[in-house]
């Protein structure tokens, strides 16, 4: 590495909390010209909240921001990108209505006379941009209709097109398939030659030491160190980022398996899935493995009443049950977990304590009247015995981090008692400590005798936690595997088979 | 029972909504469709329909309601709401009428006082909205109330009339034969309709409407673009207000009760979502004719002006639920 490169970009002291969570304590950063510098933490370290007040959609509480030797005002969005600094968005941010090309250079148009915009030069470039990603997307379509790897992509032009200095990219692979990653590698090593420091944030590891020159490491707000990727390995920068070594990842499976609880014969529903049979023993987690698509998710919602169901019966302890809403399916004793936490799993703007008495605010009412004690204690249990991280119980969701967030929804599925819980995606998005005590959860609500149905795309997660695995493929069942007889390889192939 | 409901729903909208490239120019120009639909029909039951001295008295009729409803299209599309716009019709017609006396002013006082009113309210509606972060249906509600208090204040709760011909001229004057309100409705319709397309404000009107945040991040002042588009109602709506004080040669300050809802629906019934981002001003002028030609037709066939309230009633509910059905079905 060049140790003459210029300092571009120095962040000093600054802070940031949001009600009470101390989301960043006096954070340092700096980066130099021209070098790719990786940004890594767990989820909830600060990483996104710095890069958002660096673009200026955040406000910080304290601090000073330096670029090219001039201390830029606080939440100025539109100063902040006429400097050259640019940022793609981990939660993708497209408008909807608005075509690709408009899309790309929304905020930058292009003007015949002013105020009047050339649409035909927007498309123009738009077209160019993404040429350059070897991207090929008509730029007259609607957002809206594009797919997710397709509008990140679009999200990538948009933060190339303006001549950028700085170029944040929080988690832009997200949805990337490898092709896509290579393309945009490719990009961001051009951009670097021309003198561009592109800011990476990502949790895959691979990546990171693939692209980036430094590594700069924050854990829970604080600013830990920054180093030379050449100086590290996977080992060192885990423990960087979590603070101590992690053993023993999975807990032991070993326990008696218990009756049956829960059983299917023959589900299907038109077109997503068919002939699905299959059963599952108190205390046992059964696995359910796929691709994007297999329909997992689908089988479990027409399970718990949320999507229609055409065919086959669902027992409950050896009786047939009819449940056609999700209420009916919780007053059984069956609970559901979703994958999409923010999109139905929470409500962002009630307490942890109202969200986790949501589903079962029944057992602590009289009539009209919710029982405040009753219900105080249940949460409070619930938050001590999932060890959520909250200032209080009276703190809104959305300013937990997102492992905690989830524990919460799993409390509030727990909260229902229930005999049968499922867990669709229960550690997407969430960081390595918070997976690793979601496992331990898994395994403890298993011995406890609760019947546990788990979908996951994380293989590893998979394998670790089920019993059983059964692998789906175009919504049916191709395989079903024991603890002891799969394998990764395995599971793929038959995830892929027709 | 259910299942049959289900699958009955679901067939009638795959019917509504295939995704053909035939159903979907249908979808695009629905609302067209049904206009001519219903145009057509109204002619076969009365003769007296397709004559040009009953057309042009149809669109004079929707003059005032378009221009409303051409004003909080720019609104509901940013995400909003405008609920003062029927007040703003009172005190501007007010304000307007009080400098119109003959040989008072030139005209283009009143002209100027009347808007100048409108688009202080809509500016005001807009700043305590951005500035203010209060909800735009409450600070419009607000602005409601208090435009229909100011117009009473303002006339002392009487009617003002002894308007000079030249005012009078505005609401009921003709060029080459065609209304005067025609002409203006003509132009302020073109004006609209390439500020929103053709643009940089009406590109970032849509932004805001479609993804707030997404729009920030881009470095569109968001606040501006709010208080620029509650400005622009305020002033249509005021142009509205004077167009009726000159066409009833009066300022009275108890009209345009509830025309703010009139106007909303021809909004939705043009296709424009009232949760933002999506809608077009062509879609809003067919709104407001197609609310026009089927008050005159039913009174072509005099139904009572009871009935005709519950058949619009029925048919804002019924354009957007057809517009529902369409949408489940495309995202599914």
């Amino acid at each position: 590495m060049n140790l003459e490169q210029q300092c571009i970009l120095q962040v000093r002291n600054l802070s940031k909390s949001f009600g009470g969570v101390q989301a960043l304590d006096n954070v340092q950063f700096e980066a130099k010209e021209g070098e790719v510098h990786g940004l890594m933490g767990e989820n909830g370290a600060g990483k996104s909240t710095l890069m958002n007040i660096l673009v200026g959609l955040i406000k910080p509480d304290t601090g000073k921001i330096i670029f090219q030797g001039e201390t830029l005002q606080h939440s100025d969005v539109r100063g902040t990108i006429d400097r050259g600094i640019s940022m793609v968005h981990q939660e993708i941010m497209p408008i909807p209505e608005l075509t690709v090309a408009q899309n790309i250079y929304l905020g930058q148009e292009m003007v015949k006379i002013p105020g009047w915009v050339d649409e035909n030069r927007i498309i123009e470039h738009a077209e160019q941009q993404l040429r350059e990603l070897e991207v090929d997307i008509d730029v007259t379509r609607q957002m809206k209709h594009l797919g997710v790897a397709e509008m990140q992509m679009v999200e990538i032009a948009k933060a190339l097109s303006n001549e950028a200095k700085i170029i944040i990219m929080d988690e832009p692979t997200s949805s990337l398939s490898n092709k896509e990653v290579d393309n945009l590698f490719r990009v961001i090593n051009t951009q670097k030659k021309k003198g561009v420091t592109i800011i990476y944030i990502s949790h895959r590891m691979e990546e990171i030491f693939r692209i980036c020159d430094t590594v700069t490491v924050l854990r829970d707000g604080h600013y830990i160190d920054t180093k030379p990727a050449k100086e590290l390995d996977e080992d060192t920068l885990i423990e960087m980022m979590v603070g101590r070594e992690l053993e023993a990842v999975f807990p032991d499976k070993n326990r008696n398996i218990g009756d049956v609880v829960f059983s299917v014969k023959r589900l299907g529903s038109k077109e997503k899935f068919r002939d699905i049979s299959f059963e599952l023993r108190r205390g046992e987690v059964l696995g359910f493995a796929g691709l994007m698509g297999a329909g997992r998710t689908d089988i479990v919602q027409s399970i718990m009443g949320l999507k229609p169901l055409n065919a086959g019966q669902i027992y409950l302890n050896g009786n047939e049950v009819n449940v056609s809403s999700p209420r009916d399916a919780i007053r059984l004793g069956i609970s559901y977990v979703t994958e999409d936490r923010k999109g139905s799993g929470i409500v962002q703007d009630l307490s942890v304590r109202e969200n986790l008495t949501l589903s079962s605010l029944r057992q602590f009412s009289s009539k009209m009247f919710v029982n405040k004690t009753e219900e105080h204690r249940s949460a409070g249990r619930m938050i001590d015995d999932l060890r959520i991280k909250t200032p209080n119980m009276q703190q809104k969701v959305k300013f937990l981090s997102g492992g905690n967030q989830q524990k919460v929804v799993i409390g509030k599925s727990l909260l229902a008692s229930p005999e049968v819980l499922i867990l669709d995606e229960p550690t997407r998005g969430i960081d390595v400590g918070a997976k690793f005590e979601i496992y331990q959860l898994i395994d403890q609500l298993a011995r406890e005798g609760k019947a546990i149905l788990l979908i996951s795309s994380e293989l590893p997660e998979l394998l670790g936690l089920s019993h059983r695995i059964l692998v789906l493929s175009r919504g049916r069942v191709t395989a079903e595997l024991k603890a002891g007889e799969a394998t990764q390889e395995l599971i793929m192939k038959h995830a892929i088979q027709n | 029972m259910n299942e049959q409901i289900h699958s009955g729903i679901q067939k009638l909208s795959a019917a509504i909504g295939q995704k053909s490239a035939f159903s979907l120019r249908l979808q695009k120009y629905g609302v067209l469709i049904a206009f001519i639909l219903i145009c057509v029909g109204i002619s076969i039951m009365s003769p007296n329909f397709l004559t040009v001295t009953n057309l042009l008295i149809v669109v004079r009729q929707i003059t005032i309601n378009a221009m409303l409803a051409f004003g909080v299209t720019f609104v509901i599309i940013s995400g909003g709401i405008d609920l003062s716009m029927g007040s703003v019709v009172a005190v501007a017609g007010v304000v307007a009428a009080s400098f119109a006396h003959p040989g008072s002013y030139p005209l283009i006082v009143p002209l100027f006082a009347g808007l100048a009113v409108g688009v202080l309210i809509g500016a005001f509606n807009g700043f305590v909205i951005t500035k203010g972060n209060v909800p735009p249906f409450i600070v419009t509600l607000g602005t409601m109330t208090i435009g229909r208090g100011l117009a009473l204040i303002f006339s002392g709760g009487r009617p003002i009339s002894n308007l000079s011909d030249s005012f009078g001229y505005i609401g009921g004057g003709e060029l080459f034969g065609i209304p005067f309100p025609i002409v203006i409705l003509g132009i302020i319709f073109v004006l609209c309709l390439v500020l929103l397309k053709k643009t940089v404000l009406g590109r970032y009107i849509y932004a805001v409407g479609g993804n707030e945040e997404a729009a920030r991040a881009s470095g569109i002042n968001v606040k501006k673009i709010k208080i620029i588009v509650y400005t622009l109602c305020g002033g249509l709506s005021a142009l509205g207000g004077i167009i009726l004080a000159s066409r009833i040669s009066t300022g009275q300050p108890n009209v345009g009760v509830a025309f703010e809802l009139d106007a909303i629906a021809a909004v939705v019934i043009g296709g424009t979502s009232l949760s933002g981002g999506i809608g077009t001003m062509t879609g809003t002028l067919i709104g407001a004719l197609l609310i026009g030609v089927i008050g005159n037709g039913l009174d072509l066939m005099n139904v009572s002006s009871y009935y005709q309230q519950v058949v619009m009633g029925s048919i804002i509910i019924g354009a957007v639920l057809l517009d529902s059905i369409r949408r489940r079905n495309l995202s599914s």
